[in-house]
């Protein structure tokens, strides 16, 4: 029969697709990740164990409270929450040696140098009711703080923004500027104190 | 050979057809689709997680174990109310039950990793603050003391 074959439709572009499928689902699939707040919660103490009081002094903490309606106070005062964190950083930084502001002392940094570490510590407590939006809005302001206090240590000393520091010099400035933030065992807040 | 010998040795030797190929990277495609719907536990609670701008990565994310708290969905809510609850793996658990699905999370993980494990706590936003301090003393209690509070960064 004199009949020509139709040539085949090239299929070699489907494999082609499947792939850039295949691709898109690995993407989106890994790109899910889970992002947060990580902290590292207290141990458990020993009931069999004395209790040694660990005392700190008060001017070291700065103490942030969340009402069950929602109303945050640093200290005493009622703050609004975009406050919080010009009051922790002042807090933390005390730049005028102020003496109801935290303790500075002197440590050694493996392999940098001597810095001046300020004591200062975040409390943060929470009322039963608050919601969990507010704390975590909270906890972001103060990791946000440091995390600005860490990039203004990291300009000063370095030249560069945290972010662009190598791990090593990231380590020392994450030990010069320590974020210590102890989130309370639950109690009320009462409103009104 | 005499077959490739004659007049039809002029005819084009048919290439080898890739059509199955795409078949196989189908196959591939399914059994990816499959396994990462597999790996996430079927929600039973409602989870909108809040916003934190300096919320970073979960580092080793095999090394993390869920705990939803939320509201149940709503398919659900006839037979749960809509008090929030606490979802491990696939039920719906009280705060009791945290101290064991902490032990089997940690008997299923290498010997080297379980100083490691992380407890990601993926709660709703409008949970109240009690539920989660309660499940925040009980991991006290058995020693998982590294935890995450799950947050997203907000649109930019």
């Amino acid at each position: 029969m004199g009949k020509k074959k139709t040539p085949a439709i090239n299929s070699s572009s489907t494999a082609d697709i499947a792939f850039l499928l295949l691709c898109y689902f690995l993407m989106t699939t890994t790109m899910g990740s889970q992002t947060g707040l990580a902290r590292r919660l207290p141990p458990m103490p020993n009931p069999n164990e004395k209790v040694e009081d660990q005392k700190v002094n008060r001017r070291n903490i700065i103490i942030v409270r969340i009402t069950s309606s929602d109303r945050i106070m640093v200290g005493s005062e009622p703050t609004d929450i975009t406050q919080i964190k010009d009051k922790v950083k002042e807090f933390l930084s005390n730049p005028n040696n102020d003496p109801n502001m935290p303790d500075k002392e002197l440590k050694h940094i493996e392999g940098y140098k001597d810095v001046m570490v300020s004591k200062g510590v975040m409390s943060l407590q929470n009322d039963r009711g608050t919601t969990y939006k507010t704390y975590i809005a909270v906890q972001n302001e103060l990791v946000k703080a440091v995390n600005e206090l860490r990039d203004e240590y990291a300009i000063a000393n370095f030249g560069k923004p945290y972010l662009r520091l190598s791990e090593e010099q990231q380590g020392w400035v994450k030990k010069a500027v320590p974020q210590i933030i102890s989130e309370a065992e639950p109690m009320d807040v009462k409103a009104n104190r | 050979m005499s077959k490739f010998g004659g007049s039809n040795s002029k005819k084009d030797v048919p290439g080898i057809s890739s059509g199955s190929l795409s078949d196989i990277v189908f196959m591939l495609l399914f059994f990816f689709m499959v396994t990462t719907q597999m790996r996430e536990t079927e929600n039973k609670v409602m989870v909108k997680i809040p916003e934190a701008s300096e919320s970073v990565k979960l580092e080793r994310k095999d090394l993390a174990s869920y705990i939803n708290i939320g509201t149940p969905i709503r398919s659900l809510q006839a037979q749960y109310g809509t008090d929030a609850r606490i979802q491990l793996n696939d039920s719906f658990k009280t705060k009791e039950d945290i101290r064991n699905f902490v032990a089997s999370e940690r008997e299923s993980m290498n010997e080297a990793d379980r100083p490691l494990m992380t407890v990601c706590i993926r709660a709703d936003q409008d949970v109240r603050m009690g539920i989660i301090s309660d499940v925040k003393q009980e991991l006290r209690r058995c020693y998982a003391n590294s935890i995450m509070y799950s947050a997203r960064k907000p649109a930019e």
